[in-house]
């Protein structure tokens, strides 16, 4: 039911975006990682931003997307406290059963995918949700594409890392 | 304004991934371990749904379509390193954000990782525009006009194979 609410409110974005902003804007996320990087880095060395090609050619800037993805923090905060679903966790129970309870093994789990999976979703152009819901609600190429080769690598890498994942 | 309808697009966006409990690791890594089909079943939900609303619209001339680039290449080999680096981290980026404000703390260390996958790839970028990102590009195109049949054939087709999953799903009770 959520999901189909989210299918609603993808098209309800596109339409109230073309009839304020005069261009469409289908949802999102991966792109506003590459802003976030840059932003911090130019805080450091903004004359190396300036001349990365790939830094100009997304603009380095706080846009829609930006602020869309701050929105998914808050609309997720807010129905956890509303629902009382709240959870802290610092390692998950599928990790736990494979590597152990220790916090730090898992911190650098989390980096190291969080690294190579935002490398690859640059590479082939987009995540979920930009390939994944945006893509295929166009019924575009690339995203049928893209998710199918999402879930190939998904797949084969948590057996191999897993195993069938305990009970 | 821009912003403030990314906000507020954002907010909307992200109680419902919370409310379909898809902000989890264990949905996550369930769905690649096949064990849980709850975040297929919430993406297959919206993207069926978003298909027939999306084209209604352009059917009648009121949104364009904003379509990705074809890069088989690019698209192939990224799209089996993000699987990779999913299975691991257990979230994707927009899940990442929601599933920290869930509490779930360690995906914070997930959000950092990749912030640096972003960095590092803006360093190599240069390097992939000559080589794997010209490889078998195809362009901005859709499953229609690739197949030359209206959109609303395919659309037809989607929903049967989607209502098909449910059911094998259900019964299947995954």
């Amino acid at each position: 039911m959520a999901g189909a609410l989210v299918g609603v409110l993808a098209v309800l974005s596109v339409l109230v975006t073309t009839l304020v902003l005069d261009k469409p804007k289908y949802l999102g996320a991966s792109t506003t990682f590459v802003r976030a990087a840059g932003l911090i880095e130019a805080s450091v060395d903004a004359e190396h931003v300036a001349q990365n090609a790939y830094f100009t050619s997304k603009k380095v800037k706080v846009d829609w997307q930006m602020l869309f993805v701050v929105g998914i923090f808050i609309g997720a905060f807010v129905s956890a406290r509303l629902g009382a679903s709240s959870k802290l966790e610092t390692v998950p129970p599928i990790w736990k059963d494979r590597f152990g309870t220790s916090a730090v093994t898992r911190a650098m789990g989390a980096f190291i995918g969080g690294c190579i999976l935002l490398f690859g979703a640059r590479m082939a152009g987009g995540c979920p949700s930009g390939h994944g819901l945006s893509g295929n609600m166009q019924l575009a190429v690339s995203g049928l594409l893209a998710l199918v080769f999402f879930i190939i690598g998904g797949i084969f890498t948590a057996r191999l890392v897993y195993g069938k994942g305990g009970a | 304004m821009e912003q403030i309808l990314g906000l507020i697009t954002g907010v909307l966006f992200g109680f419902l991934l919370q409310k379909g409990e898809v902000l989890r690791y264990e949905r996550q890594v369930g769905f690649m371990l096949l064990k849980d089909m709850t975040i297929i079943k919430f993406m297959f939900s919206a993207v069926l749904v978003g298909m027939v609303g999306i084209y209604a619209l352009h059917g009648a001339g009121v949104i364009s379509l904003s379509l990705k680039a074809t890069h088989v290449a690019a698209i192939v080999l990224g799209g089996l390193l993000f699987g990779v680096g999913w299975a691991i981290a257990g979230y994707c980026p927009g899940t990442s954000v929601g599933a920290l404000a869930e509490g779930r703390v360690h995906a914070v260390w997930a959000i950092l990782g990749m912030l640096v996958g972003a960095a590092l790839y803006a360093e190599v970028y240069p390097v992939l525009t000559n080589t794997i990102l010209s490889w078998g590009n195809y362009g901005k195109i859709t499953l229609p006009q690739m197949l030359g049949v209206s959109p609303w054939l395919v659309i037809i087709v989607f929903i049967a194979v989607g209502l098909g999953m449910f059911y094998w799903f259900e019964k299947k009770e995954l």
